[in-house]
């Protein structure tokens, strides 16, 4: 029944409207909306003190909005909070757990206030699945920031939660680690079919993984919808390099192209172009007999977000 | 799923290591009370009953394990606060200053049931150290010093209460320093819904009971109207128990008041915390 209504389906598993926080006279959420949908890995982002964990907290009820409706599961999360919480597994900023619990005990304790009994081997197994197996038994206080994130994804997925939100997973993990959880949610969301609402800085891993995201700044909700459709819609820096730079120069500034000509850096030329045009760029220098190396598009997402908020 | 929460706080304080500092001190403490009367014990009755020989001539033996257990008692239930507050001050605040209490409430459980798991798993934390404050202050006394009568000194008059009706006086006053020590457990989680960090409700609730024992126990005419109204006058209700014959009234009228101060405790704790906005 959950596949038929998940992924795609169009049905909101979060339903925000004109949420708002105020602290005093400082507003930290303002009128915020949002909408995720079953099936999404929901990105969001924002610069620091935007609002992200606020807003978090209201969605998990840690705090409480000063006005406003949250749905969560098509429901009212004030009338309805243990019902959802209940399928709902979590990380708010940096995971902390009992330091002198062993993990296992941890996973158990949690797991137990979900209202869900871990056998030994599910705990085992969830702990193997975020690379924490043959520490089982230690006690947290022995745990890096990394492993204590890395638990904190178990302690997420330990009750089986639809839902899965997520603050800054990432933060403090190595490399193979962030490898490690990015293809960790792409398997929740793929083959899980879970939702996953996203906040991360790694704009980087927003772009791979994230289906639909908005940017908030100042509490306010800047822009909302699916990552594809809002990055194809802009301009992209792309280098261009080629067999000879020479040819490639001077085919350039006799072209209408060179408008959309930046700088030359190495040896290489930086354009400013839409996704579509890069093939037609690289169709006019393929004409002219100019060889192109390689081309290489800067990330988009760190740009549009730089653009948006940079204000 | 109110008694799973409250199994899982149990196990929380059973687990932690300052939760053994009480037990520990009240047995080092026990042990050496013994251990001095054991050695030197007939002195100090002497020098207990030094005004009252010219005009009492005691018989029997006076240095028994009643005696030392009522010693013990008096000298313990002063300490046993903050030993009590050392663990309950921390339930609520030490989750906060982990953020741990990130996870707690984000889970399918509702504040409220968390806070009365947490104080439940606290109260029956005082009611184990109580016990074994009685096992070793009483019984062990009783083993190793014997039984008799037990000879209560006050400032204005002396009670010889008979080895036959004494057990039940201290059972009872144990019963009732359960309930004093309750209070403080409620008020220093009550503390504890207010403060993010462990130690500042450990040290109000010790300030907060110094103060009003100061107060309490000051000879001073303008202090005679507010002493009724602190707690701390009706936590030493227990002693009345060993008087004859018993204030009933003065009893009831502390236990009604100690029960009404947890009440309003738990109840200023649980609406503050269904309110508070987790911020840390």
């Amino acid at each position: 029944m959950k596949q038929a209504i998940a992924h795609g389906s169009g049905d909101q598993i979060i339903s925000v409207r004109n949420l708002s926080k105020s602290y005093g006279s400082f507003k930290a959420v303002d009128q915020l909306n949002l909408d995720v949908f079953y099936g999404d890995v929901f990105g969001f982002l924002g610069p620091n003190g935007a609002g992200k964990s606020t807003t978090i907290r209201m969605l998990l009820s840690l705090i409480k909005p000063s006005e406003g409706s949250i749905k969560i599961f098509g429901q009212d999360l004030n009338q309805h909070r243990n019902t959802i919480l209940g399928k709902i597994g979590c990380i708010v900023e940096k995971p902390d757990f009992y330091k002198y619990l062993s993990a296992e005990k941890n996973l158990h304790y949690f797991a137990a206030l979900s209202g869900f009994s871990a056998s030994k081997s599910k705990i085992y197994e969830m702990l193997e699945l975020v690379g924490l197996k043959g520490r089982e038994k230690d006690k947290i206080k022995g745990y890096s920031h990394g492993m204590k994130q890395r638990l904190g994804i178990a302690q997420t997925l330990i009750h089986n939660p639809d839902l899965i939100v997520l603050d800054e997973p990432t933060t403090g993990l190595d490399p193979q680690g962030i490898i490690d959880i990015r293809n960790l949610i792409l398997h929740l969301q793929r083959d899980l079919n879970k939702t996953v609402f996203l906040s991360s800085h790694i704009l980087s891993e927003i772009e791979l993984i994230a289906s639909r995201m908005v940017i908030i700044n100042k509490g306010r909700e800047i822009v909302q919808g699916e990552v594809g459709t809002l990055l194809n819609s802009e301009e992209l820096i792309v280098s261009f390099d080629f067999l000879s730079l020479s040819n490639a120069r001077s085919c350039l500034e006799e072209s209408p192209w060179f408008q959309y000509f930046i700088e030359q850096k190495d040896d290489k030329l930086i354009f400013h172009l839409s996704e579509f045009q890069i093939s037609e760029l690289n169709n006019y220098f393929c004409e002219h007999k100019v060889g192109v190396k390689a081309i290489e598009s800067k990330r988009k997402l760190e740009d549009y977000f730089l653009k948006l908020t940079s204000n | 799923m109110f008694l799973r929460l409250t199994w899982l706080e149990i196990q929380k304080i059973a687990i932690r290591p300052r939760s053994y500092i009480g037990f520990i001190a009240i047995t080092l403490v026990i042990f050496l009370i013994q251990l001095a009367m054991w050695i030197d014990g007939t002195s100090y009755i002497g020098f207990l009953t030094q005004n009252i020989e010219q005009t009492f001539l005691f018989e029997g033996k006076v240095l028994n394990g009643n005696l030392i257990c009522f010693i013990i008692l008096q000298t313990l239930i002063i300490q046993i606060p903050l030993l009590i507050a050392l663990v309950t001050g921390d339930l609520i605040s030490g989750e906060a200053a982990t953020g741990t209490i990130r996870l707690l409430l984000t889970r399918p459980v509702n504040r409220t049931s968390i806070v009365l798991s947490k104080f439940f798993a606290g109260s029956l934390y005082t009611l184990l150290m109580l016990i074994w404050l009685g096992i070793l202050a009483l019984f062990l006394s009783l083993v190793v010093f014997g039984p008799g009568d037990l000879i209560v000194l006050k400032t204005d008059e002396l009670i010889i209460l008979q080895s036959g009706d004494v057990l039940w006086r201290f059972l009872t006053a144990l019963a009732l320093a359960y309930l004093a020590l309750t209070l403080v457990g409620a008020l220093s989680m009550m503390l504890s819904c207010f403060s993010e960090n462990s130690i500042g409700p450990i040290i109000i609730t010790m300030a907060i009971i110094i103060l009003f024992t100061i107060v309490g126990t000051m000879e001073v005419p303008v202090f005679d109207k507010v002493k009724p109204f602190l707690f701390t006058t009706h936590m030493i209700v227990w002693r009345n128990l060993f008087e004859s014959p018993l204030p009933m009234e003065q009893i009831r009228t502390s236990i009604y008041a100690l029960l009404g101060h947890i009440v309003v405790f738990m109840g200023i704790s649980i609406v503050y915390f269904n309110k508070k906005d987790i911020l840390s």
